[in-house]
């Protein structure tokens, strides 16, 4: 018997058991996933929890509700990999074989990483929303919040959903004008890069909705430290901003199972070539969604699009052919604009987010670069569609491939 | 794209200032681009921006944060060293790209 193993079974990794279960002979493939959490997180609906949009038990489910049937599943943590000896060592003592790793193990936040941030005032007046104990703190601390100095402050990049904590402004500004208590809100969002966004035309989009908004933008920010007496972030430049109510999105690393392997850069990632999606290093190893160092973003539609570039370099590399299958980068973010719209953006490695229609040129329905009520839809919608065809491996009707068409340049 | 003369080489810019073929770099070059700064170069100047042009060299994204877990220089140093925004800066001395988050 030949032996897939995957590691991590989040967004990535489940889609990959799905994807090649329906490939791989039962009589002559093994394939095994580890996980150490029985429950499956739908990430993407945190940010809608401290604006009490959804509670915990819209984002869980059972992990076992998406394994395809003819697999084995073992919940446990893994203690490292010996990629010469094609081992995987668990917590517990066992060790897996495999012919072909997959390493799905995704990113977490560590905020222990920022002086100050996981001090005395977190879970007080100091949150994420990146987590669901956080997400649900904050939505407690907002139901009695008397107003003042909302700082939403991004650590450092690369971190996941990069939309995400403007999302979480743009919730914020309606949120509290929705309360009645805007004028006592001040928002600031607080950030290491030079804008709102990284690329020309997104960055003027959404830098421009946030002064419609009358969210305050601090650009160039690289937070040193938190002081919790006189609560402010610092940064190294010695620029300071004071709040109330700081909600932080913390640096982001890879599975500590990575650093204890010896198979990842500083942040704890793992060097992966971006278009064949194999380890830079090892023949039999593959990488998939946030625990690579691909650049491009850390989002549950970049594993999406990755999955089908990886299930056919896969087979390829188990049938000894060359890689017919090439990764661009591709992302696909809906981007809450609060009030019941949202816009869109479409992009990968080579091309930034253009303005346009998704994903049918001209058609739509979505609206690329545009505030429109379809596309906070998409976004609802998204939710039903991940549970029932994302994670089930099965196909859905948008291509892996960025498409020019419908975009305008 | 132009091309300018520091230390009497034609280096190749982008529209930025940035040098687009890093192997061109040379100390001298680095010292007539940190004076166009307003930046004088110190032996852990170069100690910096050699970290940075490896770094850069293996594809690695380069943050203050990472700059100052990196043993070379603590970020206040940085700060001072490459005063206002020490990353922009120091890249451009340094003859490499700039830093750009690709999310």
């Amino acid at each position: 018997m030949k032996k897939l193993l995957i590691l991590g079974a989040g967004t990535a990794g489940t889609m990959m058991a799905n994807k090649m279960r329906k490939h791989l002979e039962r009589d002559q493939w093994d394939i095994t996933i580890v996980d150490q959490f029985k429950t499956h997180y739908y990430q993407p609906g945190f940010l809608f929890i401290p604006f009490g949009m959804y509670t915990k038990n819209d984002v869980i489910k059972p992990k076992s509700d998406f394994f395809p049937t003819g697999m084995h599943v073992i919940y446990s943590k893994i203690d490292k990999i010996q990629p010469k000896e094609n081992n995987v060592l668990l917590a517990d003592g066992v060790i897996l074989k495999y012919d072909y790793l997959i390493i799905a193990t995704g990113c977490k936040t560590a905020p222990e990483e920022v002086d100050g941030l996981k001090d005395k005032l977190w879970y007080k007046d100091i949150y994420d929303f990146y987590t669901v104990e956080g997400a649900v703190a904050l939505a407690d601390h907002f139901k009695t919040w008397k107003g003042g100095e909302l700082v939403i402050n991004v650590s450092e990049l690369p971190y996941k959903c990069p939309v995400a904590p403007l999302e979480f402004a743009f919730f914020a500004d309606a949120f509290f004008t929705e309360r009645g208590m805007r004028d006592k809100v001040n928002i600031t969002y607080v950030t290491p890069m030079p804008g709102a966004f990284t690329k020309p035309r997104a960055t003027k989009m959404l830098g421009d909705l946030l002064e419609q908004k009358n969210i305050h933008l601090i650009p160039d920010f690289a937070i040193m430290e938190v002081d919790n007496d006189e609560k402010k972030i610092i940064d190294f430049g010695g620029t300071e901003v004071k709040f109330d109510c700081l909600v932080s999105v913390p640096p982001n690393m890879g599975d500590d199972a990575i650093e204890r392997s010896g198979m990842g850069d500083d942040m704890n990632y793992v060097p992966t070539d971006k278009h064949t999606l194999r380890s830079d290093k090892y023949e039999n190893i593959f990488v998939i969604g946030d625990a690579t160092n691909i650049p491009t973003s850390k989002a549950g539609s970049v594993a999406h699009f990755a999955a089908e570039i990886l299930e056919e370099n896969l087979l390829c590399a188990i049938e000894g052919r060359p890689f017919t299958a090439s990764f661009d980068g591709h992302a696909n973010c809906y981007i809450e604009t609060g009030y019941g719209k949202g816009t869109l953006i479409d992009f990968n490695y080579d091309t930034e987010p253009l303005p346009g229609s998704f994903p049918f040129p001209g058609l739509g329905p979505f609206g690329l670069l545009k505030v429109t009520r379809m596309n906070h839809y998409g976004k609802v919608l998204f939710r039903w569609i991940y549970w029932h065809i994302l994670l089930k491996g099965k196909e859905m009707p948008i291509d892996s491939e960025m498409q020019m068409a419908g975009k305008k340049l | 794209m132009a091309t300018k003369t520091y230390a009497g080489v034609n280096v190749e810019l982008n529209d930025e200032g940035y040098m687009t073929d890093s192997s061109q770099w040379t100390k001298e070059i680095a010292t007539e681009i940190a004076k166009q700064e307003g930046v004088e170069l110190t032996d852990k100047h170069f100690e910096v921006l050699e970290f940075i042009r490896n770094k850069s060299a293996e594809g690695a994204t380069l943050t203050i944060r990472g700059i100052n877990k990196s043993g070379v220089v603590d970020a206040k140093s940085f700060y001072q060293m490459f005063p206002g925004a020490p990353l922009k800066k120091s890249t451009k001395i340094a003859g490499v790209p700039k830093p750009e988050s690709c999310i």
